[in-house]
């Protein structure tokens, strides 16, 4: 790292990706590894649509149909949505705080680990032998009767990858509690570094409920063990209260910060405050407190009794009401200010009427005895994909435009970029609109054929004909992003001319150590108050120039997740369990102990030798910093290489 | 804004989504097209929430329109400097109250509803003589095909639901293996079947089946919950008959006590039946639960396996190979029957009928 002027190879890029511990780069294989997963979702996605196309139709088998709508729901959630989400809290958040990288840099390369091999995990099961088939819920009768190992794929990936996000979340809580710049207090935090830390603390109470559940159906399947066999004296129904108690608040997780991104997006684009601030804090901690209060809305049908349901249906109304007051906070800050139409404003602009199509319908199913007959139906599927492509989705693609020059030094194409958000959003309206009418018209959810004649048939052929056009706005979006690698580089400060937070203070390319000083807050929009005195510098520092304290790189979280991948595998293939019994394949028990015993030691012996080795990282003196500045203004001058990159 | 004019668009707006709402779907099928005392208050519920909601969605939309195409820079000009406004309590305030009041507007039917749809007291109701008031129907959801016992009759039947119409019907439901749930759009809401306990709720048939779609004559039931491969395949009828027209059926039902396949029959397929299938499918409806669907009731059908068109050569094709029809099923590989054989069994099938 000292020396500045060197040149790397491509084996030396790749090892320096495979031992990064920078936030900026972490953010770019969320990224990366984020949209890899969309996209092979994407296409599960377009198979169903496409088999449900036509009544009757037979472009793929009921066995497929049922574990491509596994594998989309899961992949789309776990390894596609949350990743990318990481991608930007990663990519943003320490710089909208101001600090040079986030509270645990070795957890955070760790996290990302954990979660790219547990989605690979995952994944392979398409290769050995059937992916899981019973839905991203995975309710337990349906579950332990599958035979095969899709659902040890299933258990034993989102352990995995699960593992990740925890130690990923509670590094974003520490983060943002204690590395915030001098100044920067709680009131004065963006509203994205508040949605990452509400959400964060979500990921902290709801994911070990889905690792407590994980872990019983892993012993059940593994072992023999009877936790969720009604046989034997087991409860289905826990298994789906532990699913949702995780499940509910996961849409949370997503939503929030995507909520936050849109906050920071519309703000910039309207170049006016954002309205009603801290009614927007208060509304993102209340939305975060209530998602965790309501997760039996999903079980109206399971026969908890009408006392539960009351209860649970007023607590799940009473989320509309935060919800709405932030709808209107954005079109408050729309008013009055003078709003241009990039294509990151273009995604806020289509967010706004589709989540509030898509929260409308979830008071609507929030009616118990109304959900009665709109749960399990397409209803169901119109609601969330409205939520969550409405709500997610586009956060995900109007950030990605927005935040690109930050994060890539390159701009997407503003042309090609409004060409994309119209053929998606087109898309997604024509998919998703006309499904609500068929769940009211009595169809089902997770069907994968239906009977002609039912008044179905129109309804779903419109429905593929929106999914396909949603397809080609995603290759259109990957091929913006392919041109933009040969494109100019942005090298400046500030893209969009009205950047408000500390973000857009920071000239790029960026410096591996974010701020050559910490910069000091003076106020709510830090950069805007500078820019509004006059600052050309864009900050005033709370610090002299002086050694920068940045850490190590390390390639042992790499080690650690490749040890817990191998494990997996003799826990997949173990002897001892029902599926084996039932005649699935399976290691015989010297090969499974060896592989379980080696996987979790290998990881283990990384943390040994991590706990033994005494990490302090390294300074990067003051003569350093001075020419890596100088380098990185001569290539910001002329274009030419000789930077720390 | 002034009061009346709020009624007035409230009203109209009713009225058209009345209208638009129920011209959508089949009556034997559709949840907007209620033939029963529960559905229709369902959609009571929902034509309430989807005129709030439209409100909200019309008055947020309006704004927001507004809001863009009067503030857009293009307007404005390239430097206009907009006030930083902070934020205005008063309008906070304005919408947190007005959505909570919306919200107890829906509060107020769903909690009335919700206690009303699980009271299910009635059912163990008696008379003088001992006998129970309401009519009862077990509902048993198996892999993929469901049973219907009347346990105070003393009769079952399978894949075809047989109901009176009028007054409310009880059910208890369960399922044998993994989770489903029944669901007759048209006539209510759904409710699981867990494998772990017995589910209660009723539902009201309120209008006769027949003549239902073209002449089919029943009302179409779902699984609502995905149970394996062939969970889309899932399908039961529901027959709503007169009062009068259900107690006959029950008679009929009952008179065919002790019935059965004999081996020794002249009838081809009633001997090939009674070697081969017998094992698992009854043929009297007063036989009690067995592994396979009763088939007593098997002429009268409307269809076959639930959605198959219901026909000696389909019932033919079915026998000889269930898995390509309906993936994933407990009936393949039971028995080994040849196809002259299989034709000879649809044919014996197809004439057994309690209603013809």
């Amino acid at each position: 790292m000292s020396s500045v002027t060197q040149k790397k190879g491509f084996g030396a890029h790749v090892w320096d990706y495979l031992t990064t511990v920078d936030h900026k780069k972490i953010a770019i294989m969320y990224l990366a590894a984020g949209t890899l997963f969309f996209a092979i979702a994407g296409f599960e996605a377009l198979l169903m649509r496409i088999q449900l196309m036509f009544p009757e139709s037979d472009f793929i088998s009921a066995g497929l149909f049922n574990e491509l709508l596994t594998m989309h729901g899961t992949t789309m959630l776990f390894l596609a949505a949350t990743p990318i989400i990481f991608a930007f809290m990663n990519a943003i958040v320490p710089l909208q705080i101001g600090a040079r990288d986030v509270a645990f840099p070795f957890l955070n390369s760790l996290g990302f680990w954990l979660f790219f091999l547990g989605a690979v995990f995952l994944h392979l099961s398409f290769f050995l032998g059937g992916a899981p088939d019973a839905g991203w819920t995975s309710y337990a009768s349906l579950s332990l009767y599958s035979p095969g190992h899709g659902i040890d794929f299933y258990i034993l990936g989102l352990q995995i990858s699960g593992a990740g996000t925890l130690i990923s979340g509670i590094n974003f809580i520490v983060t943002i509690i204690t590395m915030r710049a001098p100044g920067m207090t709680f009131m004065r935090m963006p509203l994205f570094t508040w949605t990452s830390l509400v959400s964060s603390s979500l990921i902290l109470f709801a994911f070990p409920p889905l690792t407590g559940g994980l872990f019983l159906m892993l012993v059940d399947r593994m072992f023999g063990a009877n936790f969720f066999d009604h046989t034997m004296g087991g409860n289905t129904i826990i298994w789906e209260h532990l699913f949702w108690i995780f499940g509910h608040p996961e849409v949370y997780i997503l939503v929030l910060p995507a909520f936050g991104l849109f906050s920071e997006i519309i703000p910039v684009f309207a170049r006016k405050r954002l309205f009603g601030y801290s009614s927007m804090v208060f509304a993102t901690i209340l939305i975060g407190f209530l998602g965790f209060m309501v997760w039996a809305h999903h079980m109206f049908t399971v026969g908890l009794g009408a006392t539960a349901n009351a209860i649970f249906a007023v607590a799940t109304m009473a989320i509309a009401v935060p919800t709405g007051m932030k709808v209107f906070n954005w079109i408050l800050t729309i008013w009055g200010g003078s709003i241009k139409v990039t294509v990151p404003m273009l995604y806020a602009l289509g967010f706004i009427p589709s989540f509030v199509a898509g929260g409308v319908t979830g008071v609507m199913q929030a009616t118990a005895p109304l959900d009665y007959q709109l749960h399990d139906s397409y209803f169901i599927v119109a609601h969330f994909h409205y939520v969550i492509v409405g709500g997610i989705v586009t956060a995900l693609f109007g950030s990605a435009h927005f935040y690109w020059p930050i994060m890539f030094n390159r701009a997407l194409n503003p042309k090609l970029g409004a060409l994309t958000f119209w053929v998606f959003f087109i898309g997604f309206h024509l998919t998703f609109f006309i499904q609500h009418f068929l769940g009211l018209m009595g169809m089902p959810r997770r069907v994968f054929t239906y009977m002609g004649g039912q008044g179905w048939d129109l309804f779903n052929f419109i429905s593929t004909i929106g999914a396909i056009m949603m397809g080609i706005g995603v290759v259109l979006l990957v091929i913006d992003v392919l041109l933009s690698i040969k494109s100019e580089p942005v090298n400046k400060r500030d893209y969009w001319g009205d950047g408000r937070s500390l973000e857009w203070a920071i000239e790029t390319p960026l410096p591996f150590y974010n701020f050559k000083q910490t910069p000091l807050v003076r106020g709510y929009d830090p950069y805007w108050i500078e820019k509004e005195e006059g600052n050309k510098e864009g900050m005033v520092y709370a610090e002299p120039l002086g050694e920068i304290h940045m850490p190590n790189n390390s390639i042992l979280p790499l080690i650690m997740s490749i040890g817990t991948f191998i494990a997996a595998f003799g826990a997949l293939y173990s002897p001892w369990g029902d599926q084996a019994q039932a005649g699935a394949t399976h290691a015989s028990p010297a090969v499974s102990l060896a592989l379980i015993i080696g996987g979790l030691g290998l990881t283990i012996g990384c943390m040994i030798a991590r706990s033994f080795k005494d990490d302090l990282g390294f300074h990067v003196t003051v003569a350093e910093i001075e020419a890596i500045e100088s380098d990185l203004a001569h290539y910001r001058a002329t274009g030419k290489k000789g930077g720390n990159k | 804004m002034m009061k009346g004019l709020k009624k007035w668009r409230l009203f109209s707006l009713l009225t058209v989504m009345t209208v638009f709402l129920s011209a959508c779907g089949e009556d034997y099928l559709s949840t907007l097209r209620p033939a029963g005392a529960v559905g229709k208050e369902q959609l009571n519920i929902l034509l309430l929430s989807i005129v709030i909601m439209a409100l909200v969605v019309v008055v947020v939309s309006t704004i927001y329109l507004v809001a863009f195409f009067k503030f857009r820079r293009a307007k404005l000009g390239e430097n206009h400097m907009p006030k930083q406004v902070e934020g205005s309590h008063t309008l906070e305030v304005i919408w947190t109250v007005i959505p909570i009041i919306l919200l107890l507007i829906l509060a107020v039917p769903t909690l009335n509803s919700t206690y009303k749809f699980a009271d299910v007291a009635a059912m163990d109701e008696v008379d003088e003589a001992g006998n129970k008031t309401a009519l009862t129907v077990n509902v048993t959801a198996k892999l993929y095909w469901w049973e219907f016992e009347y346990p105070d009759l003393g009769i079952i039947t399978a894949q075809e639901l047989v109901v009176p119409t009028g007054e409310k019907v009880y059910f208890n439901l369960i399922a044998s293996d993994v989770k489903h749930s029944f669901w007759i759009p048209s006539v209510g809401g759904k409710m699981d079947t867990n494998v772990d306990g017995i589910n209660k709720f009723y539902l009201q048939f309120d209008k006769e089946s027949v003549g239902l779609n073209d002449g089919e004559g029943v009302f179409y039931g779902k699984c609502a919950e995905l149970c394996g491969p062939s969970h889309a395949l899932m399908d039961f009828k529901v027959k709503a008959l007169e009062p009068a027209a259900f107690d006959a059926w029950v008679a009929a039902m009952k008179a065919t006590e002790g019935q059965t396949a004999s081996a020794d029959s002249a009838d081809v397929g009633e001997a090939a039946f009674a070697n081969s299938c017998i094992g698992c499918h009854a043929v009297s409806a007063v036989a009690g639960s067995g592994v396979g669907p009763n088939l007593t009731t098997f002429g009268d059908r409307n269809r076959l396996a639930g959605f198959m068109e219901h026909s000696v050569e389909e019932t033919t094709n079915w026998i000889m190979d269930p898995e390509k029809y309906k993936p994933g099923n407990t009936m393949t590989g039971k028995y080994n029957v040849s196809p002259e054989e299989a034709k000879a069994i649809s044919e014996y099938l197809m004439k057994l009928t309690v209603e013809k």
